[in-house]
């Protein structure tokens, strides 16, 4: 085992991230929260990929001068993907908030746990039922 | 056919491809949120269900439910045990990663060697990432292309109103003393530097994605200065289909004649020029100009689609 | 050059930590605009130049505008409910 997490700021600070976006998916119920925390997560898997394209001591991967020298430029291909995430996630978010006004329409709240109670509720009402806290009334 | 098993219906097999169905929950009347015990005295069951639909939160404590506040504990328990769990899990495959900005590392492997040293070459871009996404990878930026339109399309629809809501310009600064005034000079400055960063992004930072972004964001302010009205004049819903759509369909063409050529060895009529002129690098520059028109239409009709519905 | 690659990863880490806990979602979305700044200069100092500029364009711009427009959509609505239940 190497000592590495001391040296690699950037690796560890991305698996911090991650983790704290994934604690807001997780334990947040509000809606805009938990998108915020999946544009987290996001950013973490970007930050480790751009760390690990990094070599010391090199340029940014545009030509200067004309060198085709490899040994002169950083790795280009992490750039390459990183680029392409970036745009497609913010059309997710997009595509998320687009639903999360949806929602807020029709159940009035942005509370993860209170639309599904109100979903719950709509639906034994169409089935003509009681809620599911009438049966247990009346079972005790 | 006899069962041998006479309790069949109630055993647990039968419970669990009942849950895989959908027909059975364990947990259904357990994790509910039950209505107070005041609102109860008396009332018909109409009258309760309008109760919990339009009056406040409080209304359903949580605490009135056991099973309820103890499955809440235990997951708010679990998931932090998970998080601490994945973080050292995590942690420990760091440990076992070769160092920051060593240049033997494995992913700096033959690949990115090929990319560097034949790229200026046969692409003609100085910007090794924009010749390597627009031409090595071209189709894979198509489809990142095509995701954001069906994006755009998705949102669009998810948003439809048919009539324009009133309150839409409740909230709009109206005749603004300096909101106008500053648009007037940021609007044009913006979309010029869009269309710079956009045509340069063969030979400098930059390229279709991010200078289609900074043109929507000069549309998006112009917006909203300007209001739907004078907006809408030249980026109706029709212009803005009609330009997505072919760029989208002159990028496929072309990089379809381009991989065509390429691959049998057939004469192209583009040529990659002259490294560092505006008009190199063969198809780049138009591919990067049809990224640009596709993202900045995605990015103004988001907006438009938050902001009213519809065009 | 160390100190301030720890100094601007520490400053991401709060910006994400105080989004969980800010009560106010529009002062989330804010933070949420720094950390997107903060991140335009860690790829900056990486040496791509591309991914800056895109993130500064697209994560600390457009998202943060969709989100604004979010929450602006969602308060007319509530606007117009509790106008609606008035009557």
């Amino acid at each position: 085992m190497g000592l590495t997490v001391f040296t690699n700021y950037e690796e560890v600070a991305a698996v911090i991230l991650f983790v704290i976006g994934m604690m807001n998916l997780l334990l947040q119920a509000n809606l805009i929260k938990k998108i915020i925390g999946l544009d987290i997560m996001d950013c973490a898997v970007y930050l480790f990929l751009a760390a690990k394209g990094y070599i010391e001591g090199r340029h940014a991967p545009i030509y200067i001068d004309n060198i085709t020298d490899a040994s002169y430029y950083i790795n280009p291909v992490p750039s390459g993907l990183v680029l392409t995430g970036i745009v497609v996630s913010v059309s997710v978010s997009a595509l998320m908030m687009a639903l999360t006004v949806s929602l807020y329409k029709e159940y009035k709240t942005l509370n993860l746990d209170e639309i599904m109670m109100k979903l719950r509720n709509e639906e034994s009402e169409e089935l003509g039922k009681l809620t599911y806290g009438d049966i247990m009334e009346e079972e005790q | 056919m006899s069962k041998r098993n006479p309790d069949y219906e109630n055993s647990k097999w039968q419970h669990f491809a009942k849950w895989c169905t959908g027909d059975y929950d364990p947990l259904e009347g357990k994790m509910e949120i039950k209505k107070p015990a005041k609102s109860n005295n008396g009332n018909s069951f109409a009258v309760l269900m309008r109760k919990m639909w339009f009056d406040k939160v409080d209304q359903y404590e949580l605490g009135q439910n056991k099973n309820l506040s103890l499955f809440n504990k235990a997951y708010i328990g679990i998931s932090i045990i998970l998080g601490i769990f994945l973080t050292i899990l995590l942690l420990v495959t760091v440990s076992y990663l070769p160092e920051f900005g060593n240049a033997n590392a494995p992913e700096n492997n033959e690949v990115a060697k090929r990319y560097i040293e034949k790229g200026l070459e046969e692409t003609g871009a100085e910007n090794i990432v924009a010749g390597m996404i627009l031409d090595y990878r071209a189709f894979d930026t198509f489809g990142e292309s095509c995701v954001l339109f069906v994006a755009a399309c998705c949102v669009l629809m998810l948003l439809k109103s048919d009539k324009p809501e009133v309150s839409d310009t409740y909230y709009e600064p109206g005749r603004s003393a300096i909101l106008r005034p500053a648009a007037r000079i940021l609007v044009p400055t913006i979309i010029i530097f869009g269309i710079y960063v956009v045509l340069n992004g063969h030979i400098s930072p930059g390229g279709g994605f991010s200078g289609g972004a900074i043109i929507g964001s000069g549309f998006i302010l112009y917006l909203t200065a300007f209001g739907f009205e004078r907006a809408g004049s030249f980026l109706s819903e029709r212009f803005i289909k009609i330009i997505t759509v072919l760029a989208l369909t002159f990028y496929c063409f072309a990089k379809s004649y381009s991989f065509y050529t390429g691959a049998n060895h057939l004469e192209s009529v583009i040529t990659t020029g002259t490294p560092g002129a505006i008009l190199s690098a063969g198809l780049i520059v138009y591919l990067n100009i049809c990224v640009g028109i596709v993202v900045a239409c995605t990015m103004y009709s988001f907006y438009v689609a938050f902001r009213r519905g519809s065009f | 050059m160390e100190v301030l690659r720890i100094i601007l990863l520490l400053f991401l880490i709060i910006c994400a930590i105080s989004v969980s806990f800010s009560k106010r979602l529009l002062v989330s979305v804010v933070i949420y605009m720094a950390f997107s700044l903060v991140m335009a200069i860690i790829w900056l100092i990486l040496e791509s130049p591309d991914l800056a500029i895109t993130e500064a364009a697209v994560g600390a711009g457009v998202t943060s505008i969709l989100f604004f427009v979010t929450l602006k959509k969602i308060r007319s609505v509530r606007t117009e409910t509790s106008a609606s239940d008035i009557k």
